[in-house]
């Protein structure tokens, strides 16, 4: 190997630097979610303090009313806005990725629409099926949004899956759950027609232990084999042309991210209703601040998106007192400030 | 269809003069068809290592396609054969990723990085910037460079994969005439000194004339010149292929230089 030049010794620095910062972010990511999750569980109807919740949350507290309160109610729903969260933000990542697109995500391309005409199709006709509906509206809402996913593909396939003919597939794939839909809402009756519009705004408060696993069960799985992608997903923000040229099967890698999408939004929004902010936003804070390299903008996205639903989480709690505000409405209420300080400190002409 | 593409073993990548692998490329019969039309119809030709080939002619006359066939990016008809890595560069469409030019080279190494990306790796990326002269701008952003520093930076991307063989697609075509002659000079400095197989899409005839040591011109798909400027470049073969008058004269190192007599649509085409 040949000497380096000054400039490549300072290169050299530079690079080692730039991966000390972006490893220390993503540290202080982790730091600020623990704390988010912690002031999550101290916030409910009684207001806990801090630092007795955090104990208990450790497993060091001794006063049994607390440590059932946290760990029986809050905590399962302060780790739901954090798997949801990392699920939403990982799935706009992907497909702002693939698609090439900075709109993409499940909730602009369909895949949500898709997952809400599930959960109300159960709601209306529910009664008709063997399963209850605490596990039927899930179910449906997942395969759905699978069902969404693969129609996205295959439309878009029928012309190569270029990022474009994908977008305009999902689009017009968005349009069609929404008026399917908007056609059972005008069906439904009053008191199913509730349970929809609630459903669509998205809620925690109906996590559970064992619905906590399965979400952290399906992300356990799929983030290494997305992981796996994350070199490749970087080349492919270069444009297919250029990540072709590199040896990559493009078609390869964006069909797994499709698959990752259907799968990791199908659980997020089944369990929690659909929530639109955190994919679209999550993804392009972790870009602003981490920068392009997959490896780290991916779980860059994932923090944040979970810090976004986690805040939003305490936010809905606080907002009015004794009352809770859906959280699909709140994360959209203090995403887009956030969003738009970001928009306006950032000077750059690229996405 | 590609017959072979082997790997070339790993080569060191030192400094200029470092003789790497032979590259060798067999072009056989090669056809591309796009639904009915066919772009590139039975081109065959071979080249080999330390030379530089231009591919030129017209626009829409089957270059393009035929280089992306002896990628192996295309499907096509016939028989490409290579010995050595190849590296392409495709045609420069400008670069929007918000990527640092330091990522932007180590994906040249993209089968070799992992979730970690190994010291040495970090040590090839910087010594092939290093190489181009561009290690100062190891940690800007692709989109915030010129169009010629962006070129090297994809030159350099192109180089850290140890490519024996590298096909380029108009990589002058976006770059002012400084930046044209130096890289050109630097691709034939690759070929020469490196040993490398270059085969680069051109539109400027003099510059390929100046700077290779054959010119391949296709015109409608076929092959219709192969040899050095000086045998390809005929006022015939500019009027066959190019449809204008021309007269060819020599510069004082006795490279041809294309004269073109009257531009096409000014009152007296022949």
């Amino acid at each position: 190997m040949a000497a380096l030049s000054a400039a490549g010794a300072a290169a050299r620095d530079g690079w080692r630097r730039l991966a000390a910062r972006r490893a220390a972010m993503l540290a202080g990511g982790v730091a600020f979610l623990a704390v988010c999750v912690v002031l999550d569980a101290a916030t409910g109807p009684a207001m806990l303090p801090p630092a007795v919740v955090a104990r208990s949350v450790l497993g060091l507290g001794d006063d049994p009313m607390v440590n059932a309160i946290v760990w029986s109610i809050r905590l399962p729903v302060a780790l739901m806005a954090v798997l949801v969260g990392a699920a939403l933000g990982l799935t706009g990542a992907v497909m702002q990725t693939i698609l090439n697109n900075p709109l993409a995500s499940s909730y602009t391309l369909g895949v949500s629409a898709g997952a809400g005409f599930g959960a109300a199709l159960v709601i209306v006709v529910g009664t008709a099926l063997p399963l209850p509906e605490a596990q039927a509206i899930p179910l449906s809402a997942f395969l759905f949004a699978a069902l969404a996913c693969a129609a996205v593909w295959l439309l878009g396939g029928l012309r190569g899956a270029t990022p474009e003919t994908l977008v305009l597939a999902g689009i017009a794939l968005m349009f069609l759950f929404q008026a399917a839909l908007a056609t059972l809402q005008f069906l439904a009756s009053p008191e199913a027609l509730q349970q929809i519009v609630f459903w669509l705004f998205g809620s925690l408060q109906r996590a559970t232990w064992s619905k906590l696993g399965i979400v952290a069960a399906v992300l356990v799985v799929a983030v290494p084999m997305l992981m796996r992608d994350a070199w490749s997903l970087t080349a492919l923000r270069f444009g297919d042309d250029r990540a072709a040229a590199l040896g990559i099967g493009v078609r390869g890698v964006r069909f797994r991210g499709f698959v990752f999408v259907s799968v990791a939004t199908g659980v997020a929004v089944a369990f929690v209703g659909t929530i639109g902010f955190v994919g679209l936003v999550a993804p392009h804070v972790a870009r602003m601040l981490i920068g392009e390299d997959q490896r780290l903008m991916l779980p860059g996205a994932a923090l944040t998106g979970a810090a976004l639903l986690s805040v939003a989480s305490v936010a809905s709690k606080t907002i009015s007192p004794g009352a809770l505000f859906p959280i699909g409405i709140v994360t959209a209420l203090i995403g887009v400030p956030f969003f738009a300080w970001l928009i306006i400190i950032s000077r750059r002409s690229h996405w | 269809m590609i017959a072979s593409r082997h790997a070339s073993p790993s080569l060191s990548l030192g400094p200029y003069g470092t003789v790497s692998t032979m590259g060798r490329i067999a072009v056989d019969s090669v056809t591309v068809r796009y639904g009915d039309r066919l772009a590139v119809d039975g081109v065959s030709f071979t080249a080999r290592a330390g030379d530089v080939v231009a591919l030129v002619g017209p626009n829409g006359s089957g270059k393009s396609s035929l280089l992306r066939a002896a990628a192996g990016l295309l499907r096509c008809g016939g028989q490409v054969r290579c010995d050595g890595r190849i590296a392409f560069l495709p045609q420069d469409n400008g670069a929007r990723a918000a990527l640092t030019v330091m990522e932007t080279v180590l994906l040249g190494r993209i089968r070799a990085l992992g979730m970690r990306v190994p010291e040495t790796e970090v040590a090839h990326a910087v010594s092939t910037l290093d190489r181009l002269g561009i290690a100062d701008l190891a940690m800007r952003l692709v989109p915030e460079l010129s169009g010629g520093q962006r070129q090297l930076v994809f030159l350099a991307q192109m180089l850290a994969s140890e490519p024996a063989i590298l096909l380029l697609d108009e990589p002058t075509s976006a770059l002012d005439l400084r930046n044209q002659l130096s890289l050109l000079s630097l691709l034939r400095g690759l070929a020469r000194g490196c040993g490398l197989l270059v085969i680069v899409v051109l539109h400027d005839l003099n510059a390929a004339a100046r700077f290779a040591d054959r010119m391949l011109v296709l015109c409608n798909g076929r092959l219709v010149a192969d040899g050095p400027g000086g045998e390809v470049l005929t006022e015939t073969m500019l009027a066959n292929v190019y449809g204008i008058r021309a007269e060819i004269g020599r510069s004082n190192e006795g490279v041809p230089l294309v004269v073109p007599i009257c531009p096409i649509g000014c009152g007296d085409d022949p």
